[in-house]
């Protein structure tokens, strides 16, 4: 840090800082701190073991274009399954929390507090092989994957979904009736639309969170064709002897989660423009 | 059809617009109306006046049911709406309302705002719904609005568009709660000018306000209210030229020039 040249007219000279210089002081700490970090990596890690183990270019190019087409695809459409039958089951649960009839509300508080409560892990050992054998039944892979992501999905969701209807104005419920529409009218064609908007950047959120959990689906057991990301990397980890393909995998869960997180701000910029 | 529905449907076009009988109405231990008495006759342009806290908008709001009243009879336009297995959302269709906040739909253009309810609980097809929405959003004079959303309007433009909303049910009659109190002082007249153009058009309409020369200008009659009951009604020039009560003169000196009202009271 630089002494100033001058101590500006009117402050105290001496030990004591003005604010400016203060501020200064402060943000030439955090910066010092941040040298030092990346000092200490660059300095103590061993960087042609990393180069070997992250990025060996041949065990990247490998890995395309299944990487893509099977890994990639298959996370999209897990993820994309979990999601769409979480979205209406939660939406379902944030309805039975705002009934008047108090069963309902019951149910769905308890379906909310398991779920939330659970790791995935376990919804997704149950599904995968507590409901065959108890049902003796088959289910088919993409179906077990849509229940389990979308059963702990849909527990978060509804309490959004919730928060989401109940921040619609009251006025809004009012101008529908007075046009004559039912309740039932009004909740569907005013009142959930509007909810949607307000939530739409927590469910987004929602939605990069399921894509992980969709790395969950590796304990029901993949043939090749139906691996995803994570799976798919760790695989290949085995045959290549390199992490390289995990850092692929994890390149491209970034495909999917960085262009969702542009999308909710568009969304939201939009929004704020009907509002 | 039975004799008796008949007989209604004979009687209804005689029977009041709206007829409020012994009207009671409580929030908790609060009594908000304490036995209304008042009869709107077809065509008749009601006014409303009276101070905050008085029970003006409840007393609105009762008429269709957005509160349910403690006690008393209500009907409007024959049917009685406070009847526990009258179907409320029919009678609602026949009772236009204009709110204080507009509450517009804001996820919707104003022409959508004009057109969903008649979609979707007067099952017009879209093109139908749109010729009425576009011929009442021309009767408040905002043609060229159509495709705007309320955010993008001003709040003298999104009161207008609610009237359209209202008047694309073609409703018997129309409520009107304060609509000009969230206005900005230069936007209120467009709005009054509209509410104006309704009167003569025949409309019937109970209009909640704190506009006096409105008042005095458009309605057939005056009613002040305070605390929960009718204190004086009358033809305005009576009730707001020539107020019999003190409680009346007291309110009017106040909102007609509260200046020298609050000079008086010292």
């Amino acid at each position: 840090m630089k002494e100033p040249d001058t101590v500006p007219a009117g402050k105290p000279a001496g030990r004591s800082l003005t604010r400016r210089q203060r501020a200064k002081l402060v943000r030439g700490a955090q910066y010092g701190v941040l040298l030092a970090a990346a000092a200490a990596v660059g300095l103590l890690a061993d960087w042609g073991e990393v180069k070997d183990a992250f990025f060996n270019l041949d065990v990247a190019g490998d890995q395309f274009p299944d990487v893509i087409t099977t890994a990639l695809v298959n996370t999209v459409t897990y993820t994309a399954l979990g999601f769409a039958f979480g979205l209406g089951l939660g939406l379902l649960l944030a309805l039975m929390k705002l009934s008047s009839v108090a069963p309902n509300r019951w149910l769905a508080t308890a379906y909310i507090e398991l779920f939330r409560g659970v790791p995935a892990l376990l919804v997704f050992i149950a599904l995968g092989y507590g409901v065959p054998l108890a049902f003796q039944v088959n289910i088919n892979l993409l179906v077990t994957t849509m229940l389990a992501l979308g059963l702990v999905g849909a527990a978060y969701m509804a309490e959004t979904i919730r928060a989401g209807i109940q921040a619609v104005p009251k006025g809004q419920v009012e101008a529908a009736r007075s046009l004559g529409m039912s309740q039932t009218r009004a909740m569907i064609t005013i009142v959930i639309p509007q909810a949607f908007r307000i939530v739409l950047p927590p469910l987004t959120n929602e939605l990069i969170l399921l894509t992980k959990d969709s790395s969950l689906v590796y304990v029901l057991g993949l043939t090749v064709d139906e691996q995803e990301l994570t799976k798919f990397g760790r695989d290949a980890l085995n045959d290549n002897l390199s992490l390289t393909p995990i850092l692929v995998a994890g390149l491209c869960y970034l495909i999917i989660t960085i262009p969702l997180g542009q999308l909710v701000r568009r969304l939201e910029a939009k929004a704020a423009k009907a509002r | 059809m039975s004799t008796l529905d008949k007989a209604a449907d004979k009687a209804a076009p005689q029977a009041p617009a709206i007829s409020v009988e012994g009207l009671h109405k409580s929030f908790g231990d609060l009594e908000v109306l304490g036995g209304i008495d008042l009869t709107v006759g077809r065509g008749e342009v009601v006014c409303v006046i009276g101070p905050s806290g008085s029970g003006k908008s409840t007393l609105l709001r009762c008429v269709n049911m957005l509160e349910e009243p403690s006690a008393g009879r209500i009907s409007v336009a024959g049917a009685e709406v406070t009847d526990p297995d009258v179907d409320i959302d029919r009678v609602r269709r026949r009772i236009g309302m204009v709110f204080q906040s507009f509450n517009l739909f804001p996820h919707l253009t104003a022409l959508d705002n004009l057109t969903i309810a008649q979609r979707r609980v007067l099952r017009r097809s879209r093109s139908e719904a749109e010729k009425v929405a576009r011929a009442n959003l021309v009767r408040v004079g905002l043609t060229d609005k159509e495709k705007s959303y309320p955010a993008q309007l001003s709040g003298g433009q999104q009161q207008r568009v609610a009237i359209a909303r209202a008047l694309s049910m073609e409703p018997e009659l129309m409520l009107f709660d304060e609509p000009t109190s969230a206005l900005d002082p230069e936007l209120v007249g467009d709005v009054l000018a509209v509410m104006r153009h309704l009167a003569d058009e025949g409309m019937t309409m109970l209009v909640v306000t704190h506009e006096m020369s409105f008042a005095r200008e458009v309605a057939d009659r005056v009613v002040f209210m305070d605390e929960g009951a009718i204190v004086e009604e009358g033809a305005p020039e009576q009730v707001i030229g020539n107020p019999q009560h003190r409680r009346t003169r007291t309110f009017l000196a106040r909102v007609l020039d509260p200046a020298a009202a609050e000079v008086a009271e010292l």
